[in-house]
Order: structure tokens, then sequence, then C-alpha cells
């Protein structure tokens, strides 16, 4: 895999702004964001909600202590105020700036513990689906639909067609139904991944040994894209996610064709491991 | 008592040498052999700025590298890309080591502990001097080791954290991992006989009427400082003995496969990481503390308050290691009780700012170069805690997690804030360590293009990580471009004002001016001040009696 992985020249800013006019429409990140990636999910759409009430909080004590410092350099310099105080007590301000936090602490506290309880598990799941990682590619397996299983290899510069995202784009997508709750099982095959979709509020590690559980809903059709998320060797960076959200007749649709194109998988995983020896 | 013992540190035990005042080794002998808590400070401060030039050189390639989508610099030559993303990666572990491991911790308490806690508790040197040496060439043989793992069988690409599977000899075949693991075992112990040295002096060598109380915060934030690394250390000892016996000699206590769990290494390296944050961070606290009341003029603000405060940092970062694992797959309730635990840090350091705003407060603050680097520590520190806030929250962590978002928040809140506190130690000390003063000008120059710099490298990285870049990647797909670009640059204007540093050392140990022994006036009322710059090799052989002095309250 490793020799397909052709590098492109470095890009100028002009190429760049020419390219964002294909984009997708949500699912990746745009030129220049300073924001999160437009929610897709219940979950998202709770973690930006969350984050909104954090970054008032946030804003607001940069700003205060920003003030005063911008103040006590106007007013306490030594040419405005040559004759220092000798105050280094006051009872009441040290227990207003030590209780204050703590109620700040609970404004927070509470719609964090909701979310963290709220984005663990959900009841009424109406499908599974199953990622291994490993290195360097996800391996995606449906138990609920026959148990069929594939790989997702990130798709090499030199063979990207046009329209598709470098170093976002895989051969085999994992195509799945909008409006469904689906459980996500995660493991892997060999050192520590992370699947994680910005867009639809996912981030979870694979450990081999383990499997771990979460849940997503995905509300509109689209390309919901990520990347992994753990250091996880010399092609960390070129393990790409590409979540396709179709409804859910073209889903039933899909499973038909995907059972025949992968079938005979289930078994032992396909060999398509980099050939390099160095891991 | 204490100038006999002294007297017998000088010389008395050591049959090669002349007993008694004035004569100790001179030449390399004076360096190597040294038992003398200040040229043992000052050889640690050299081997962090030494350290500093490679850390620093390894972070400029990172940031060249990012600067533009597509690989830029693969040095290893076409068709051989998957050498120069290890390399990539060994670049990520090697710059984090040496920055936390050579640069902070050996320049705040190696350095500037070793010269100033015994100045300001009136002690004529540590309780062990010749443990001391041994802290010293433990931690340079511990730089070597590293240096020599990033240049073996393609070196550690770990990070950091050295994960296993990945650490593991399956992934990560050859000696490079055995020999980086070392690296920190060794600075480990040497850290490990650094503390129970400064907690040793620092419990025993006050003089007389110093008591605990009435401790220099600068002091005190070294007291705790060494008790978190007594209880942290032997922690990551253990891990990467376990580690190193997983690589070699057949264990499995990270190997599913055989029983084990990789993420019980989590729970070791965390338990020891976090609170490493605070080893980092509570130094630079005692810095700015001493520097913020200097001058002000003003003793410190709630002085009870500030210290307490450290030692309930210190305590509470031992119970909020699994804020690091929250995607590692944790029980939802272990998370939630970690989210609130986590919460509470934000009140002590809370407590800290205001402490420190107030004392300037009412203040008559001379601006000189050190207090600049005082208030940019403020700033930088508080604006890495507010995004610790967001990040201690699991639910939100899902957002942030492995993304620049907390490159950028650690970077912030202890990376450059512990440089800024590593400045304002050095231009608040440097007159009383060389006699010389810096010059001021530049200094102000290296403020200003510093603060600049690495603002313009970080803030933009929130950005990044806001729109899901993850951390630890030699190349991102091309919408990222952007503040990446932004980012790079403020790495030439960091870059060049490090270099602008340099020039300041160079110039102020060559051409400063000559200072008096206390040069910073009367908002200076610790005991360094008390002696002539530069400090003598020998201080206090008479003991300072500090019994008639008021408290300060």
């Amino acid at each position: 895999m490793m020799q397909r992985l052709t590098i492109l020249a470095p890009m100028t800013a002009l190429s760049f702004f020419g390219a964002a006019g294909n984009a997708f429409a949500g699912g990746r990140s745009e030129p220049w964001q300073m924001w999160f990636q437009p929610a897709a999910s219940p979950v998202m759409e709770r973690i930006i909600e969350f984050h909104n009430l954090l970054f008032v909080i946030e804003v607001s004590i940069v700003t205060l202590v920003l003030g005063l410092m911008c103040y006590i350099i106007v007013r306490f310099n030594a040419k405005a105020n040559p004759v220092p105080t000798k105050t280094t007590h006051n009872t009441l301000l040290e227990v207003v700036w030590t209780g204050v936090p703590l109620l700040i602490l609970m404004v927070i506290a509470v719609p964090s513990l909701n979310l963290l309880y709220y984005a663990d598990r959900i009841e009424n799941i109406e499908m599974t689906l199953k990622v291994t990682g490993n290195q360097w590619f996800w391996t995606y397996s449906y138990p609920d639909h026959g148990g069929f299983e594939f790989d997702s290899v990130i798709v090499p510069d030199d063979e990207l067609k046009e329209g598709q995202p470098r170093l976002l784009t895989v051969d085999n997508e994992v195509v799945l139904p909008v409006e469904t709750n689906i459980r996500l099982l995660f493991t892997s095959s060999d050192v520590i991944h992370n699947w994680a979709v910005p867009s639809l509020g996912l981030k979870l590690d694979t450990v081999a040994g383990r499997i771990n559980e979460n849940w997503m809903r995905i509300n509109k059709e689209g390309d919901y894209y990520g990347m992994c998320s753990e250091l996880c060797g010399i092609n960390h960076g070129f393990m790409p996610i590409h979540v396709k959200a179709v409804s859910k007749a073209d889903f039933a649709e899909w499973v038909e064709t995907a059972r025949k194109e992968f079938a005979g998988a289930g078994g032992p995983a396909p060999v398509r491991v980099a050939e390099t020896g160095a891991r | 008592m204490m100038a006999d013992q002294e007297t017998a540190v000088a010389g008395g035990h050591d049959g090669g040498h002349d007993g008694g005042h004035g004569h100790h080794p001179t030449g390399w002998r004076r360096w190597l052999f040294s038992t003398n808590h200040k040229d043992i400070g000052t050889m640690y401060i050299v081997l962090s700025l030494v350290a500093a030039l490679v850390g620093g050189a390894m972070s400029f390639w990172i940031r060249l590298e990012l600067l533009d989508p597509g690989i830029q610099f693969n040095v290893f030559g076409a068709g051989e890309e998957a050498a120069y993303f290890q390399f990539y990666n060994v670049l990520v572990t090697s710059h984090a080591f040496i920055m936390v491991f050579f640069v902070v911790m050996p320049a705040l308490i190696g350095g500037f502990g070793n010269w100033f806690v015994p100045l300001m508790i009136g002690a004529p040197d540590m309780a062990f001097p010749r443990m001391n040496n041994v802290s010293f060439w433990l931690l340079a043989a511990a730089l070597v080791l590293l240096l020599v793992a990033a240049f073996t069988q393609g070196g550690p690409g770990t990070g950091w954290t050295i994960y296993p599977p990945l650490s593991n000899a399956d992934f990560h075949p050859g000696a490079a991992v055995d020999l980086g693991i070392l690296s920190p075992h060794l600075a480990g112990a040497s850290s490990v006989l650094g503390a129970i040295n400064l907690i040793t002096t620092i419990f025993n060598m006050r003089a007389p009427g110093m008591t605990i109380h009435r401790m220099p915060l600068f002091c005190w934030s070294i007291l705790v400082t060494a008790f978190l690394l007594l209880m942290a250390i032997p922690v990551l000892a253990g891990g990467l003995t376990m580690l190193l016996t997983d690589r070699n000699f057949g264990t499995a206590f990270f190997d599913a496969a055989r029983g084990g769990d990789p993420v019980l290494w989590q729970h070791i390296f965390w338990f020891f990481g976090h609170p490493e944050v605070y080893i980092i961070i509570i130094p630079a606290f005692g810095i700015v503390s001493q520097v913020v009341s200097t001058f002000s003029r003003k003793p410190i603000f709630g002085y009870l308050g500030m210290v307490y405060a450290m030692v309930f940092i210190g305590f509470v970062g031992f119970v909020v290691w699994a804020h690091h694992m929250y995607t590692a797959g944790l029980d939802v309730d272990t998370r939630a009780y970690f989210i609130s635990a986590s919460l509470v840090i934000a009140v002590p350091t809370g407590i800290k700012i205001f402490s420190w705003l107030a004392t300037m407060w009412g203040g008559s603050i001379d601006f000189r170069v050190p207090m600049m680097f005082a208030c940019g520590f403020i700033f930088l520190f508080v604006m890495g805690g507010v995004t610790g806030v967001a990040l201690a929250n699991a639910g939100m962590d899902i957002a942030f997690h492995d993304t620049y978002f907390v490159v950028a928040h650690f970077h912030y809140v202890m990376a450059i804030a512990a440089v800024f506190g590593m400045f304002t130690g050095f231009y608040y000390w440097i007159g009383k360590m060389c006699g010389r003063q810096y010059p001021r000008v530049l200094a102000r120059i290296h403020f200003w293009s510093f603060f600049i710099g690495v603002n313009v490298v970080f803030f933009p990285q929130h950005f990044s990580g806001m729109a899901g870049m993850p951390r630890r990647i030699p190349d991102y797909p091309d919408n990222y471009w952007g503040w990446n670009y932004v980012s790079s640059i403020g790495a030439f204007i960091t870059t060049a004002s490090t270099l602008l540093f340099f020039f300041i050392v160079w110039r102020t140990l060559t051409a400063g001016e000559k200072v008096p022994a206390n040069q910073w006036g009367e908002g200076a009322t610790t005991l360094e001040w008390t002696v002539e710059s530069p400090a003598p090799f020998h201080t206090f052989e008479e003991l300072p009696d500090m019994t008639d002095k008021q408290a300060d309250e």
C-alpha cells in the first residue's frame, strides 16, 4: 500500500479556494473553518449546544481576567500609583472567588453529565455495525444483514477522481441508513486505533481484546468523513473514514448488492496489509 | 551547626581535595564533581538550554512539515514515505520527551530550584550535595539515551504516551523503544533523588525563624512539586518496567492475546502523566508569585490561600488521570466521576489567578521584563485553563479528543505557560546568578516577539481542532490548510525570538552591566537579595536569623 501513496506537491492558496467550490455540503471541514462541522446526529447537536454554554463561560472568564489586567496595568503602574497599598487579605473577596467558580462548575456539570449519559447508550437499537481497526485500514461488518464484511482502504492521491477529497477518500465507504438507531461495536486486530466522525459526534478507541460499544443515528443523507484519531504507527494519517448515509430503501438495496460483492468474506480477513516490513 | 555541615560538604568528606573554605575544585573537576547547589543549578540550566535547541528544532520541523498539505521534507527520498512517516512520529515523540523531561523540568526544578531554594530559606546548600550531583548526571545520561534512541532502527514512533500494543515488540521491534523508555526511567530516577533532596532541605535546613508559613511561595511550589515527583515517578517506573519485560522477557501485562490489557498501561501512564503536568507548571506558579509580588512592591495577596491552593492542586492531580482516556471505552459512571473531579481543579487555579491579580491591585507596578513575562504567563494560563474546563467534560471531549484543540490547550496551559515561567525566572534571577543585567531593550523585544509568536502558533490550532483535524499526522486534508499555514508562520516568529533569547544570554554574560545585591528595590524581600551578586560560591556562612522579623500579615 505504501507504494501507492504518491504525494501531492505543495499547493498554493489559490488552488485551495478553487477546490472548495465542489466540496460536499457538511460532512467534512471547509477551508478556514473556525467552528464545528455541522451536526448530522442528535449527539453532535447536543455537543454543539453544550459547547455554546461552555463557550460563553470561557469567553467571559478570559474577558474578565484580561479586563482586570488591562485596568491594573493602566491604574496601578508605578507612575499612576507611586505608593503601593499594604492590603494582603480580604476574606469576603477570597470566599467569593472560591464560591463563584464552584457555582459556575455546577452550571457546567449538570448538562455535561446529561450529555455523557445520552451519548453513551440508547434503547431501541435497530441494527449493528462492527468496526475493526487494522494497520492501516478499517474493516466493517454487518452482523444483522448476513454478516458480510469488507475493508475500507484509502485511495491514493494519483487515483482520485474529480471531487474526491484527498486523504479522506476510501475504496469502499461504509454505507448506513438514515434515521436508524445503529449500535456500533469497535475492536482492533493490532494496535489501538480510534474511529472518529466529527459531524456525527463519534469518537471511540478500537482496542484489541476489547469490544467498545457506542451508538449513532444519522439525521440526513450525505457523506460524512473522519480520520483515525489515535496514533497507530507509520500510516496513522492515512486511514480515513467515509460514512455514506442513504435512505432506508436505498440501504436495503445496497445490502443486496454488497452481500454478493463481498460474498465469501466473513471468514478470515483478506490479506491486504501493507507489504512493507516495518509497521 | 549547619555551617559545620557545610564545611564538611565543601571538602571534609572528600579525601582528594583540600578541606576548608575558598578551596574548591577548579576547571572541569569543579563541574563534573560538583556538590555545590549553585554550580549544579547552573548545569541544569545549561542542559535545559541545549535540550531546548534540539526540542525546539523538532517542533519547528513539525510546523514546517504542516505548513502546506502534502509531504514537504521527505529526507529519505521518493518511495521512502514509510521511513519518513516513522521519522515524523519520532519527531513528535522526541519533541514531547525533550521538552518535558529535559527542558522544563531541569530549568524549573533542577535549575531554579537548586539555585534559589537554599538561598531563599537561608540554607548553606542542599541537604545531600553529592546526591545532587548524581541527580544531574543521571539526567544528562538520560538525554543521551533519548537522542540515541531517536537514531536507532527507525526510532520510537509511539508518541510520548508510549501506548502498547504500538510500543510492543510486535509493532516496534528493535532497540529504539527500549532505549527510548530507559531514558524517562533514568530521568525519573534523577527526579526522585532530586525530590528527596529538595524535601529534606526544605524540611530541615530552614534558617532560624523561617517557619514553614513564612517560606517564600517559590519554595512552597518546589516542595509541592517534589512530593508530586516522589509519588508519581515510581508509578511511571513500574509501568516502564512492565513494558520492558513485555518487550523482552515474555510477560504479557499489556498483551490482550495472552490475558493482559493495553488499557492498563493507559491507567498507569496517566496516573503519572497527570501529576506530571502539575510538576511542570507548579514551579512556574512559584516564580510568577515571587515576581508579581516583587514588582508590585506588595506582599503576596492571600498567602495561605496561595499555599494551600497549590497543595490542593497537587492532591487532586492524583485523582483525575482518566480524563486523558475519555475515548478509551471506560465505563460511563467512571467517566462521570472523572468529569466531576477534573472540574474541581478549576477552583484552586482560580484562587491563584485572582490572588495574583489582587497582589497587583493597589500595587505600584514596575513593568520590568520579568513582570512582563509574569503577566504573559497569567494570560496564557487562563487561556489554556478555560479550554481545560471544556475538555474536562467527557461528552464534550468526543469532539475534542486527539484533535488540534487539545494540542492548543496543553501548549497554552502547560507548555508555553511553563516556558513563560522559565523566562520570568531567568530575567528575574540572572543578575543574581551571573552578577550582570540583561540588555533591557532586547529583552523587551524578546518578550513581545515570543508572546505574539506563540499565540500565532497555537491560537489557530483551536480552529483546526474544532474543525476536526487529528493530532500527530504528517499530512492533512487540504481544507485544513489555512489555519495550519498561519500556525506555521507563528513558528517562524517564535523560532526567531528564541534565537534572539540565546543572543541575549550571550550578551548578558559577556557585556551585561554589573548589578548590586538587590537590583529590584524594596519589593524584593526574599533572602537571595541580601547576598551579593553574583551569589558567592558559599552563602550563609552565618545563618540569617529571621526570628525577630514580623510576619508579613
